[in-house]
């Protein structure tokens, strides 16, 4: 095999400022299977906030700022369904007046994969060698599922993870109710459907639910946390990450 | 809209069904029998390219809509139906009005018909002095009910029989009986007599079909085809996109939109309709008019952006799948066109700003999307809606929706090109939040409008060292970091 593409590290906000363990966990996982890696500090946000509020002039604003951060990158890896669907979707989109931008925005949105996706997709990889003792249960984000169609390759990286129990729930696939802002501004709304989302959680007899986009988990852990529910919530970083695996008690 | 001058809010009206135990009960069951069943029929098609087909087929319908109802109006015509096209709600409800009061009618039986909510119909019918009864079994519960609609498909979906047994007990005046057979065959006793006296009926119009000159209705109760053959005047009102211009393109839609409502691969009656019964037949109305009516169609069709929604059949299969609608129903919509394809049209339709929260009040999650027959993608549409409200936009009368949050991100967009700073900030926040912070180490409560989170739920802190700040402090161990420069 040649020499791996050296990783640019797209850390969403949420990540870094709120989660920065699943970055790590990102880093260990790929220094682990020997990939190069390299992280843009000047990063910020994708711009999907302002996108999905429809102020989409703020959110091309955002859009040039990643492009520039990310032009010299080989390959973009972020752990977050919704953000890649962002970049590879609506960055496009953003441009489609501006011919010399779109061209760099499809360029980019071309490089820039989810991290189950590159793992499996791209290197082929679905078993990282890490082990996890407990019964883990998968939520389908909803970006990641249908705009991205990754569905499965979270699915193969779990079930080959030493020690875990993989579990369906039910209705895996159906909104978690963030929604970005919604879950701010219709916090009812919000709450009653990571109610149906947790009550789904549970009864798979599952002790831990992963799943690929932060935002959703912070949702979910949120609501469990207020009810009292014990239940951990781990990215699928944390889970795929060999040294911290298993050791998240 | 009459009713919805002194409508509720979108808000208050969710936090009421959220509340509704029967409502609650219905929504779940429709959406784990309709909406997961329409998907699997979706993924199990023997004709997977079908849905993609039709779609194409139903753009380039509404391409070409004024020749194809040119064509439908000629041939009905030709059969003796009369044909009026009506460019408001105003001139719609004017038309049949007129047509009732020169015929001297007094009883008007319905077949479920929501394009007759939307001009207002029946209140103009029963403002003229006119007896409307509704004969779908649903539609008239909810008539019975003094109620209006909440699911495009099955309209009490918020009523549990119990409440239905109460309601035929007080207005039909028979013994209170939760038993449904029991309850339908009352309904159809006192709905029989309705449709033998009515002296009008009134119907929508499922899908029309130009090159034979005629509308299909679907329904599994038969009310249908008696209020369309029994009164000795049949009225169809037809939202003008519904038609298809050939017969193949009507036989596609017609198996889409009884597995897209019903999971069914026909429903159990499908009325053709295209004039007034044939001189000798026993059989039809004396007289049959189709009002074609545009009501802000036209101009959404001019739109690039939302001509699209016109490919919609309202088949409902987006409310059955839609997590939001499956937790707040469809009273919340303000609209006869509840669920994600409500939130499209009754902006499009009834104004952008008057009905910003259903602009906004979806997670645009996608589902809707993937379960409708015809692929229509209203997440996106959602999406250009926002972007109106957000600037305003003078083609479709919007004004900006909310200042303060365009000054936010206004705000956000200059922080996030400005890397340094928003880190710092994004440090403070760190510093701030300490005193929100919870015994586990949740913040538990937040001030102004992040509280809508934190009265449910508790919210993760910001950490410690953000990964940046780890990174720039050497402090993550990796042995294979590419820095800057470094490579080669």
């Amino acid at each position: 095999m040649s020499q791996p593409k050296t990783v640019s590290l797209f850390i969403q906000c949420l990540v870094d400022s709120m989660f920065p363990e699943v970055g790590e966990a990102m880093v260990n996982l790929f220094d682990r299977l020997c990939i190069p890696i390299t992280y843009p500090a000047d990063q910020t946000c994708c711009g999907q906030p302002a996108f999905n509020s429809g102020y989409r002039k703020q959110a091309a604003e955002a859009a040039a700022h990643f492009l520039n951060v990310f032009a010299d990158a080989e390959v973009i890896v972020c752990p977050s369904g919704s953000c890649v669907h962002m970049v590879r979707h609506h960055y496009p989109l953003l441009f489609e007046d501006d011919p010399a931008m779109l061209q760099r925005a499809q360029q980019t949105a071309a490089k820039t994969f989810e991290l189950s996706e590159y793992l499996v997709d791209i290197l082929g990889i679905t078993d990282t060698g890490s082990t996890y003792a407990g019964t883990a249960t998968y939520h389908d984000s909803c970006h990641l599922s249908r705009e991205l169609g990754i569905k499965e390759q979270p699915r193969q990286l779990l079930r080959n993870i030493s020690g875990l129990h993989f579990v369906e729930m039910n209705d895996s696939e159906k909104c978690c109710g963030f929604g970005g802002t919604f879950s701010v501004h219709y916090p009812e709304i919000s709450t009653a459907m990571v109610d149906d989302k947790l009550d789904a959680i549970l009864a798979s007899g599952a002790d831990t639910v992963t799943g690929c986009d932060i935002s959703c988990l912070m949702n979910i852990k949120g609501r469990a946390s207020r009810r009292g529910e014990k239940l951990q919530v781990l990215h699928i970083a944390q889970l795929l990450e060999p040294v911290h695996g298993g050791s998240h008690e | 809209m009459s009713k919805q001058s002194e409508r509720a809010s979108y808000t208050d009206l969710a936090h009421q069904g959220l509340k509704n135990a029967p409502l609650q009960k219905g929504l779940r069951g429709i959406q784990q029998r309709y909406g997961q069943g329409a998907l699997h029929i979706w993924d199990s098609f023997a004709d997977p390219s079908l849905r993609k087909r039709v779609k194409a087929k139903r753009e380039s319908t509404l391409a070409h809509l004024d020749i194809v109802l040119e064509e439908l109006t000629k041939n009905i015509e030709q059969r003796g139906g009369n044909v009026f096209f009506a460019p408001t709600a105003q001139d719609a409800v004017n038309y049949v009005l007129d047509l009732a009061s020169k015929k001297e009618v007094q009883r008007v039986v319905k077949g479920k018909s929501m394009t007759s909510a939307e001009i207002g119909m029946d209140e103009a019918l029963e403002q003229a002095g006119i007896k409307v009864v509704e004969t779908d079994l649903g539609e008239y519960i909810v008539q019975l009910n003094q109620d209006t609609a909440s699911h495009i498909i099955a309209p009490c979906i918020h009523l549990d029989r119990k409440q239905i047994g109460r309601l035929f007990h007080e207005k039909l005046d028979i013994p209170y009986t939760d038993d449904p057979p029991t309850l339908t065959q009352e309904a159809r006793k006192a709905l029989r007599k309705e449709l033998l006296s009515a002296d009008m009926g009134i119907t929508g119009c499922n899908i029309a079909c130009a090159e034979t000159g005629h509308i299909s209705l679907v329904s599994n109760e038969g009310n249908i085809r008696m209020a369309t053959t029994m009164p000795k005047i049949h009225v169809a009102l037809m939202g003008m996109e519904r038609v298809a211009a050939t017969l193949d393109e009507h036989a596609s839609l017609l198996q889409l939109l009884t597995r897209g409502a019903a999971l069914q691969k026909l429903s159990t009656y499908v009325s053709f309709q295209g004039g007034p019964s044939e001189k000798g037949s026993p059989d039809g109305p004396e007289e049959f008019h189709l009002v074609i009516i545009d009501n802000g169609r036209s101009k959404i069709l001019a739109d690039p952006d939302f001509q699209e929604v016109l490919s919609c059949i309202r088949c409902g299969a987006c409310l059955n799948i839609c997590p939001v609608y499956g937790r707040i129903g469809g009273h919340a919509y303000n609209s006869p066109y509840s669920g994600p394809i409500g939130a499209v049209i009754t902006p499009l339709l009834h104004g952008i700003n008057n009905h910003a929260d259903l602009c906004k009040g979806e997670t645009l999650c996608g589902a809707c999307k993937e379960v409708c027959p015809v692929e229509n993608d209203l997440p996106r549409m959602l999406s250009v809606l926002r972007h109106k409200l957000a600037y305003g936009d003078p083609q479709w009368n919007v004004t900006p929706h909310n200042k303060s949050e365009h000054r936010f991100f206004s705000l956000w967009s200059r922080l996030v090109r400005t890397p340094k700073l928003y880190h710092i900030l994004i440090r403070l926040s760190g510093v701030l939040q300490r005193p929100f912070l919870s015994r586990d180490n949740m913040v538990s409560k937040l001030p102004g409008k992040f509280h809508g989170w934190t009265t449910t739920r508790d919210l993760p802190p910001i950490a410690e060292s953000s990964f940046r700040q780890k990174w720039l402090q050497n402090k993550i161990a990796s042995k294979n970091v590419v820095r800057k420069g470094q490579k080669d």
